[in-house]
């Protein structure tokens, strides 16, 4: 059968009876089993979960409840877990050979959430160990590699999470993004992903990366998919206290504004991302949105703060992983972990503290407001994700800076606290994909899908997969 | 700023309970400096008088009821991550010797 690349498409095959979930589920292991060895993507498949979910989705289909997708809206949508969400029963590694045997107690808040919403489970996706790194290649368990040409990275660290969508594994993933890990990796893959408002996705049962900084975020091939994927894991759940609930129907505003940080584009920005993006900021002209040149002044420090603050959270979150509660012992670390490790301790250590890591919150507060006042000229903001399009493998790997700095245009959403779409958009003259991002103030999710839906249709958007 | 030493390596690495080898301490040693380095670059801007920013939520002190909610986990379920078990409790190495 052919697999539809959207949620409407899929939950309408599903009642129409052109298919059964069953046979969705097949379909979907037939090309695991025949791509995944190769690419590299799903560590984990979870071939009976998704078997046993499919049977109760097909029960729920032949009770003919005429509510049912308000009931299940994720109804028979297939996902892949980035293996740092927990999974109760199923193991979750983080992509580090320090949890290779790790079998959690619990599953996360949006796991759960997913689940009740009728989503069905295919399995546990690579990922950079610890979420740490901009390209796939710091997993543990190899790199995963890009399904539109394998000479590539899938980007990082939601390496997984992406490449199963663009081959066409699963319909939807999570993935996280404290630093651009979301964005990066869909915009490589030609899909649609969102870096949710710090605040808008409850974190629990997902390991901890830099938690002032951690978003759970989707990806998906549309941005309606996206929403209603967004509107199914938003909202309180009581275990994660940074979380509020955001009204979504606040009235859409008419004459938009979208800004151009003048910084995004004064270095180090390949020809043809900029190109591309100047493409898109056309069209949106062309939409009757007035597009004007802001700017952004501390944004250039955004990358230095970031591997001050996060680097400074992660040597305190691993701290855990002592080898005694669980998982294995602090020798199994991964070189990037070990660099992350012991940066963050200097940045925290007497004699430096106030050098770095107070410094690096004061330069916070600068970005923050800067971000804010912007917000008061315009209503979005439109940058490149990242200053190349997609890596060769090994390109980046000698040299850790080099490699954090492919974050350099990602780091300001995260560290103000602000949502990003990230919007496929073109390819390179190699068939690599392109896209480009658009960030508003915090919990404008709804405007910024707004943004995206008069994008695409504007550009009769059609979701793609990577020819295998 | 931005060199650092091996004796630094060593020290953070300490403070990291991180056990390195002597090569890897010489790897880390110019990775990091290369990082410190670059991250220096924030010693160049006037942070006088600015608030530093911890977190971004605006949010302070949100607290809940101090209950105890009926899905907490068993003790079995607390250790099943562990094979260092001793009489349902985790078996972890001394701490202090006997001497001290």
């Amino acid at each position: 059968m052919d697999i539809p690349l959207t949620i409407k498409e899929t939950q309408e095959g599903l009642i129409n009876k052109k298919y059964s979930a069953v046979e969705l589920v097949n379909s979907y292991l037939e090309r695991i089993g025949k791509y995944n060895k190769d690419l590299n993507i799903f560590l984990t498949i979870t071939e009976d979960e998704a078997y046993k979910k499919a049977k109760e989705v097909d029960n729920l289909i032949g009770q003919d409840n005429p509510k049912i997708l308000t009931d299940y809206p994720l109804l028979g949508t297939t996902v892949a877990y980035k293996d740092i969400f927990l999974t109760k029963g199923i193991r979750t590694t983080a992509g580090s050979k320090v949890l290779e045997t790790y079998i959690p107690s619990y599953s996360g808040t949006v796991v759960k959430k997913i689940e009740n919403a009728g989503g069905i489970m295919m399995g546990k996706v690579n990922c950079d160990a610890w979420a740490h790194g901009s390209s796939g290649e710091n997993s543990d368990f190899g790199a995963t590699l890009n399904p539109w040409n394998r000479d590539y990275i899938a980007g990082g660290s939601s390496s997984g999470s992406a490449a199963a969508l663009s081959s066409n594994m699963s319909l939807i993933s999570t993935g996280t993004d404290t630093c651009g890990s979301i964005r990066l990796p869909a915009n490589f893959n030609y899909l649609v992903s969102l870096k949710p408002t710090y605040g808008a996705v409850s974190r629990y049962g997902v390991i901890a990366m830099a938690s002032s900084l951690d978003c759970v975020s989707p990806i998906a091939h549309t941005v309606d998919d996206i929403k209603q994927i967004f509107d199914a894991i938003k909202g309180e759940d009581g275990f994660d206290s940074t979380v509020r609930n955001i009204n979504q129907h606040k009235p859409a505003k008419s004459n938009f504004k979208i800004g151009v940080p003048k910084e995004f584009f004064e270095e180090r920005l390949d020809s043809e991302v900029d190109n591309n993006i100047k493409r898109a900021i056309k069209i949106f002209e062309k939409l009757g949105i007035e597009v004007k040149e802001v700017s952004l002044p501390s944004s250039k420090y955004a990358i230095s703060v970031y591997y001050i603050v996060q680097p400074a959270e992660v040597s305190s979150n691993l701290s855990r992983f002592d080898g005694i509660r669980y998982g294995g012992k602090r020798t199994d670390f991964g070189d990037e972990a070990k660099r992350r490790i012991m940066l963050g301790s200097y940045v925290l250590s007497s004699g430096y503290y106030d050098a770095y890591y107070l410094k690096a919150m004061k330069m916070r507060t600068k970005i923050r407001e800067e971000v804010d006042n912007i917000f008061n000229q315009v209503d979005a903001l439109i940058a490149p994700v990242t200053p190349t399009p997609p890596f060769k493998i090994g390109e980046k790997t000698k040299d850790p800076l080099t490699m954090y700095l492919s974050d350099i245009f990602a780091a300001t959403a995260n560290l103000s606290g602000i949502p990003a779409l990230s919007l496929p958009f073109n390819f390179t003259k190699n068939a690599l994909p392109l896209g480009f991002q658009l960030m508003g103030p915090r919990f404008s999710e709804y405007d910024l899908f707004n943004l995206g839906k008069m994008f695409e249709k504007e550009t009769n958007y059609k979701p793609k997969i990577a020819n295998l | 700023m931005g060199k650092l030493t091996i004796d630094e390596v060593k020290h953070i690495s300490k403070l990291s309970n991180l056990d390195l080898t002597d090569k890897e301490l010489i790897k880390f040693q110019g990775q990091l400096s290369k990082i410190v380095d670059y991250i220096s670059q924030l010693s160049e801007v006037d942070t006088a008088n600015i608030e530093p920013t911890s977190q971004t939520t605006g949010l302070e002190n949100i607290y809940r009821p101090d209950e105890v909610k009926p899905n907490s986990f068993s003790q079995e379920e607390a250790l099943s991550g562990t094979e260092q078990i001793k009489n349902g409790y985790f078996e972890v190495d001394a701490v202090l010797n006997k001497e001290s």
